[in-house]
């Protein structure tokens, strides 16, 4: 049973299920509120869920389990950044955001500070944010696609995008609610149940996980299709076919310790026990030091970790897609306790990469001579287990992996969308609702199409990497304006101003040096790649100082702002009946 | 000799007289955006803030502790709980349940101070 098709199967279902889903959405979608936020009526349940389905990105999908293979235990922080995230969020902006009744942090702006050219500001970074958030995923449906079938590597990206812009056309919101709450559990399943197959295959093999450098379990013929540079540990002689340091190879090579360079379209033969060559783009690392916490050899690792998880911990509130989810539940009451199922939804899914990506550095090593550790989770099941068993369990994790996309793409997709038709194609806000919702697909166009376009070059860029910059610029914007916003009556509309381009123009500075230049040593480096640490703060400290300086600008009627966010909706709902009858 | 005090009608508080004194639910004052109001608004916000920067400061606690602990601490990594490392069992398993405890916490929490504050306000 060759895999292939099983797989493309898999791709299939996945895809035509989420366009039936959005089609079955269609009957109920009646108004312009039903299209883009669900009416605010879908149960904390089916919230949750759904919250959890799109949240779970092709990153936390793909991309841990491929750091935990390269790096190892310091990856361990994204998983639990991105729950603890939730957290944070939970405790600053959960309910008070739902009672804002914003649909996107523009709207936030909006309502909390009334001054146009902040909310200007707040969409341009949203349609930023989503789209530093939609290349990964594209770009893992790539991989996928090209690691299970060997179709070429723009294929998967442009899948998603179709499925995607038909399922979002054609309901929107409510619909997508639905299939995000099914793709949750899809994800889960997709990982859990090759997960308890490949715990007994390895209980009963009795592996252990050596302490030197990994090593090729068996015999493994890897591909190397764009010319890379290895570093080999020891002297060892390896099946080359191809061309190895400039010149043809045909058969047993002996290499000797240090770097070189593998030409294109080049086949080296790992024989079981042969120390893996490791591309130099990865720490070349033993097990032991793999195992140890700050041992992951990049530098200032300590730095890099605690950035990291204020990053995440600070960016999940500010992402666009998790701040449209939250308008969906009925108040803020259960705004908090669709969180508390958020967080114990993730908890669950989260423990299964890191098991993911501590075997894959046993079983599936040679993906370190390539570099594309984001195949970890794709390929385990069928080299561990094999035979028909593995190729279906393959094919489950595939559908899974193309769930991850397809769910964080078309919520990314929407909430970017919902911005571009709002404040971009600002003139449709007056016309009726045929050309709105018109305008509202033609922005659903925009929103993927630039990141697929984009994606296309930045192959060679880590999934979780690429979605750690998102989260970093979401920290440096966002957060401090919703944090500031819903606990501060002080903050003015020119201090969130100068916050949000003092923090957006250092993160994306220090995003774009990282991802251009690449500097890969020192302090500079460290700070670069992890901006959050310092840009937070900096973001903090300058809407706190110009909204001092400008005082006199704090909204007059800022006391009945703050009655709004964080009245509880039965005394602010006997609040307005008594308006109404002393003034009726 | 001085004249004697006028005469004056002393009622018992618990009569209809005296709970008819002026009663303004303090609801009408959060309305009417009254000094009083915003007392009872700065008091909800400030219990809620509160809360909010007890939790948040403690996943820093929690989660910078842990970070720093592994580092200065790397021997840590050497303990061993049913074959696997004590770092990789605290972080890829034992953080979770604490998490959702403290989530479980907040919620409830933050609803008990709401509650109480609307029983305030509705109080007549």
């Amino acid at each position: 049973m060759s895999s292939q098709p099983a797989d493309i199967a898999a791709v299939a279902v996945v895809g035509v299920a989420t366009v039936v889903a959005g089609s079955f959405g269609l009957r109920r979608a009646r108004t312009t509120g039903d299209f883009y936020v669900a009416s605010r009526v879908v149960s904390p349940r089916w919230n949750a869920a759904a919250i959890g389905g799109e949240y779970l990105s092709a990153a936390s999908f793909l991309g841990i389990a491929g750091l935990i293979l390269a790096y190892g235990f310091d990856v361990l922080w994204y998983p639990v950044g991105y729950t603890a995230g939730y957290l944070v969020l939970l405790a600053l902006v959960a309910a008070p955001l739902r009672r804002s009744g914003a649909y996107t942090v523009p709207d936030f702006a909006q309502i909390r500070l009334g001054a146009p050219f902040v909310r200007g500001t707040a969409s341009v970074l949203v349609v930023v944010i989503g789209w530093l958030y939609l290349v990964p995923q594209l770009q893992g449906a790539s991989l996928t696609l090209s690691t299970q079938t060997g179709a070429p590597t723009w294929t998967g990206g442009l899948v998603v995008c179709a499925v995607v812009l038909v399922a979002v056309a054609v309901g929107g919101m409510r619909s997508i609610t639905f299939a995000q709450a099914l793709q949750f559990w899809l994800k889960f399943i997709a990982l859990l149940l090759p997960a308890f197959v490949l715990i007994a295959v390895w209980q009963h093999r009795g592996d252990t996980v050596g302490r030197g450098y990994p090593r090729a379990p068996e015999h493994t013929v890897v591909s190397v299709n764009v010319a890379t540079t290895v570093r080999v540990q020891a002297a060892e002689t390896l099946d080359v076919d191809g061309s190895m340091d400039g010149a043809p190879a045909s058969g047993p090579l002996r290499l000797a310790p240090g770097t070189h360079r593998i030409g294109a379209h080049t086949s080296v033969v790992l024989e079981r026990g042969d120390v893996v060559p490791i591309v130099t783009s990865l720490p070349a690392q033993r097990t032991a030091s793999w195992l140890r916490p700050l041992g992951s050899g990049t530098d200032h690792p300590l730095y890099a970790s605690l950035s990291l998880i204020i990053a995440i911990c600070l960016g999940t509130m500010g992402l666009p897609h998790v701040l449209v989810r939250f308008y969906t539940n009925p108040d803020g009451r259960d705004a908090r306790r669709t969180t508390v199922v958020v967080i114990a939804l993730l908890s669950a899914f989260y423990l299964l990469p890191t098991l993911y990506g501590a075997f894959g550095r046993r079983y599936v090593p040679d993906l370190l001579l390539t570099g594309k550790t984001d195949a970890t989770v794709l390929l385990l099941p069928e080299r561990m287990i094999g035979g028909d068993l593995g190729v279906l369990l393959g094919a489950l994790v595939t559908a899974g992996a193309f769930a991850a996309f397809l769910s964080t793409a078309s919520g990314l997709t929407v909430s970017v969308a919902g911005v571009i038709s709002q404040d971009v194609l600002r003139r449709s806000r007056e016309r009726g609702r045929p050309q709105r919702i018109r305008s509202f697909r033609l922005a659903a166009v925009a929103a993927i199409v630039v990141p697929y376009l984009l994606s296309l070059p930045s192959q060679h860029l880590g999934l979780a990497a690429v979605v750690g910059l998102a989260f970093a610029l979401a920290a440096a914007t966002f957060c401090p304006l919703l944090v500031l916003g819903i606990w501060w009556r002080g903050l003015t509309d020119v201090g969130a101003l100068a916050g949000l381009i003092v923090g957006g123009v250092l993160a994306t500075a220090a995003v774009l040096t990282t991802i251009v230049v690449r500097p890969d040593h020192g302090w500079s480096a460290a700070l670069l790649a992890q901006p959050a640490a310092w840009a937070v703060p900096l973001t903090f400290v300058t809407m706190v100082g110009v909204s001092v300086a400008t005082r006199a600008r704090v909204r007059r009627d800022v006391g009945l702002v703050m009655v709004r966010l964080h009245a509880p909706e039965p005394v602010v709902a006997e609040i307005a009946a008594l308006a109404h009858t002393t003034r009726a | 000799m001085t004249t004697p005090p006028a005469r004056v009608r002393i009622t018992h508080p618990r009569t209809e007289a005296a709970r008819r004194a002026p009663v303004r639910p303090a609801i009408r004052e959060i309305d009417e955006q009254t000094q009083l109001g915003e007392i009872y608004m700065s008091s909800l916000i400030r219990s809620q803030r509160r809360l909010a920067i007890s939790i948040v400061s403690t996943i820093g606690v929690l989660l910078a502790g842990l970070s720093l602990a592994t580092a200065v601490a790397p021997h840590l990594a050497e303990v061993r709980m049913f074959g696997i490392p004590l770092p990789w069992l605290l972080l890829g398993l034992i953080v979770y349940p604490v998490l959702i405890a403290l989530a479980w916490y907040t919620t409830r929490h933050a609803e008990r101070n709401e509650r109480a504050f609307a029983d305030l306000v509705r109080r007549r």
